[in-house]
């Protein structure tokens, strides 16, 4: 099977890490520069962030693949994250770069495919908008269509879990 | 991760449907923490009873059964739930009776949380609703391990205390409490406990304010670290450190930090870092403690002032009594709302001690179980509030849109009786 849809570098982007929840998921990334707050972070209801001083301030999450350095602020991290799984608005993958109680419980509960402790900064290494293969049983994270305003056309696409596996 | 044959046999369902999904759900946890196994728990707070829609739907679908299994034990099914396994305390939650009539918060809630506390009490949950256990009846030993939540108590039982517990969530405490088991991850072990980061304390740090400005500033420069503190530090009491853990756990993720001379794995500095050299050194002198206070204090503009908290955490009884002596013989402005939130045996003592009378005779109130964050309510029509908790003014600008200032409880007081912020910083 031939993939045209290549990175814009045209080389294969892959991060490896550690599972967190297993599960193989692909998807838009929505990628976070700062750590995320649940407890008066996220509004559980729709999906979204709602710390004011926060980049993606407003920005929903449901259905995309969240990309994020941590979990910060409140021990209610996970239950925010679990309510969002019971209110149908929850991210549908988690990557991660530093490992706490919040985040991993979060994933747990929002049982979504994670993965954490990469060897490559997945905040600095991906984008927003960025379609990327998570296979968290096998603990990569895989780039398959860089963000392109002039080249979006697929990245609604959360189906098609085959491409880009025989680059 | 390992598991012990008892592990198993609660796995398995030897103890019943719910102790096999709490188990469940600690094997998911701990293998996402990669911990190597589970360690054993005695001492578990949590909360169940804080109300919310989401809990409401699941109690008319299926009782209280059905809103913890789905929640604390992160299971399918409604699960009947047996007693605790360990001794389980409720945190802070929603506001109470107390409230009701005082608090502009929907009495269905408070109908809710009712019929709450009498489940898990039922099930020998204690109700403490408070933020602070350790102040009222749940002061863990140095080394045991807890599962806890509540960002502000994990700091203080592992610093202040030398108890050892993550900062945990609402579903594995809900599965320790059931099982006596947490992930022995992080804090529970020693090679996890030893200092980070040294922090210099460069400007005397003596009063309330100083400690919850030093630990603004301290968490916000070492994050998730631990941070070993020391220089012009005069003897910090329990109110002292309680706002210091609370403001390092809010600017940062601090869950546990050192004081050498003053906390219990501390007894020198040396210690604290466990013969490591820190990965950071870092100053707090005067242009940090005014950094803090500014910070702090950035989400005020308008110096009319409708209502003033204090007791965040939740107030000890020095707090009490000097809100009571700072308020004696005076008068809140018109319009002007005071509350002191404080854990409902504090109240209790606070009035048998006339203290509250007084606080009542000047228009403010003792109130407990909750704080205007936890149940995202303040007086109606608040635009402007002040406080002496750092962490309340760091949440509950965002929580409820409203403008904030920080400053001394006197200052705080002198902002109920006049209706105006005069604070700065000295």
């Amino acid at each position: 099977m031939t993939d045209l849809r290549q990175p814009a570098t045209g080389s294969r982007v892959v991060l490896r890490g550690r599972t967190v929840v297993p599960g193989v998921v692909t998807g838009e990334a929505l990628v976070s520069p700062e750590t995320i707050s649940g407890w008066g972070g996220i509004d559980p209801a729709t999906g979204t962030i709602i710390e004011a001083r926060h980049p993606l301030a407003g920005v929903c999450f449901t259905g995309k693949i969240l990309v994020f350095p941590g979990a910060k602020g409140s021990s209610g991290w996970s239950g925010f994250f679990q309510t969002t799984r019971l209110l149908g608005t929850a991210p549908i993958g988690m990557v991660f770069a530093v490992t706490t109680t919040k985040a991993a419980l979060g994933a747990v509960v929002t049982r979504v495919p994670a993965l954490a402790d990469l060897d490559a900064d997945p905040v600095a290494v991906l984008r927003t908008g960025d379609r990327i293969r998570l296979d968290a049983t096998a603990g990569v994270v895989e780039l398959l269509d860089r963000a392109d305003p002039t080249d979006r056309t697929d990245t609604t696409d959360t189906t098609d879990t085959a491409a880009g596996e025989d680059r | 991760m390992i598991l012990t044959d008892d592990d198993r046999r609660l796995r398995d369902g030897d103890e019943g449907p719910a102790v096999a999904a709490a188990m469940d759900l600690l094997v998911r946890y701990g293998e996402a923490l990669d911990a190597e196994r589970l360690c054993d728990v005695r001492n578990v707070a949590g909360t169940t009873t804080q109300p919310s829609p989401v809990k409401a739907r699941l109690v008319a679908e299926g009782g209280w059964d059905r809103a913890f299994s789905i929640i604390n034990l992160d299971a399918d099914d409604t699960l009947p739930i047996p007693p605790m396994a360990v001794p389980t305390c409720q945190l802070q939650h929603g506001f109470g009776r107390d409230a009701v009539g005082v608090v502009p918060y929907a009495p269905e809630m408070v109908a809710l949380q009712d019929d709450a506390e009498a489940f898990v009490g039922a099930r020998g949950v204690s109700v403490l609703a408070t933020c602070t256990p350790y102040q009222v009846g749940n002061l863990p030993v140095r080394g045991e391990h807890c599962a806890w939540m509540e960002s502000s108590a994990v700091v203080y039982a592992n610093s202040v205390l030398g108890a050892r517990t993550n900062c945990e969530g609402g579903a594995s405490t809900g599965a320790a409490s059931l099982t006596g088991r947490i992930p022995c991850w992080g804090n529970h072990r020693d090679d996890e406990r030893r200092g980070t980061h040294h922090v210099r304390v460069e400007t005397p740090v003596a009063s309330f304010l100083d400690w919850g400005l030093l630990g603004y500033a301290v968490g916000d420069a070492v994050q998730e670290g631990r941070p070993v503190v020391t220089g012009d530090l005069a003897l910090p009491d329990l109110t002292d450190i309680k706002h210091f853990g609370a403001a390092a756990a809010s600017s940062g993720g601090v869950e546990l930090y050192h004081v050498p001379g003053v906390t219990p794995e501390a007894p020198t500095t040396e210690t604290a870092f466990g013969g490591r050299p820190p990965r950071e050194t870092v100053v707090f002198g005067p242009a940090e403690r005014r950094a803090a206070h500014e910070r702090l204090n950035d989400q005020g503009t308008s110096e009319d002032v409708d209502f003033v908290l204090l007791g965040c955490p939740h107030a000890s009884l020095d707090q009490i009594r000097d809100a009571a002596r700072a308020l004696e013989g005076r008068r809140l402005a018109d319009g002007t709302e005071l509350w002191i939130m404080a854990p409902r045996a504090l109240a209790a003592v606070a009035e048998r001690s006339g203290y509250t009378a007084v606080i009542e005779a000047a228009g403010g109130r003792v109130l407990t179980d909750s704080c205007p964050a936890m149940s995202r309510t303040a007086p109606t029509g608040t635009r402007v509030f002040a406080t002496d908790s750092a962490k309340q003014a760091h949440y509950l600008p965002a929580i409820l849109g409203i403008e904030a200032w920080f400053g001394t409880t006197a200052e705080c007081v002198d902002a109920a009786v006049t209706g105006r912020w005069r604070g700065e910083l000295r």
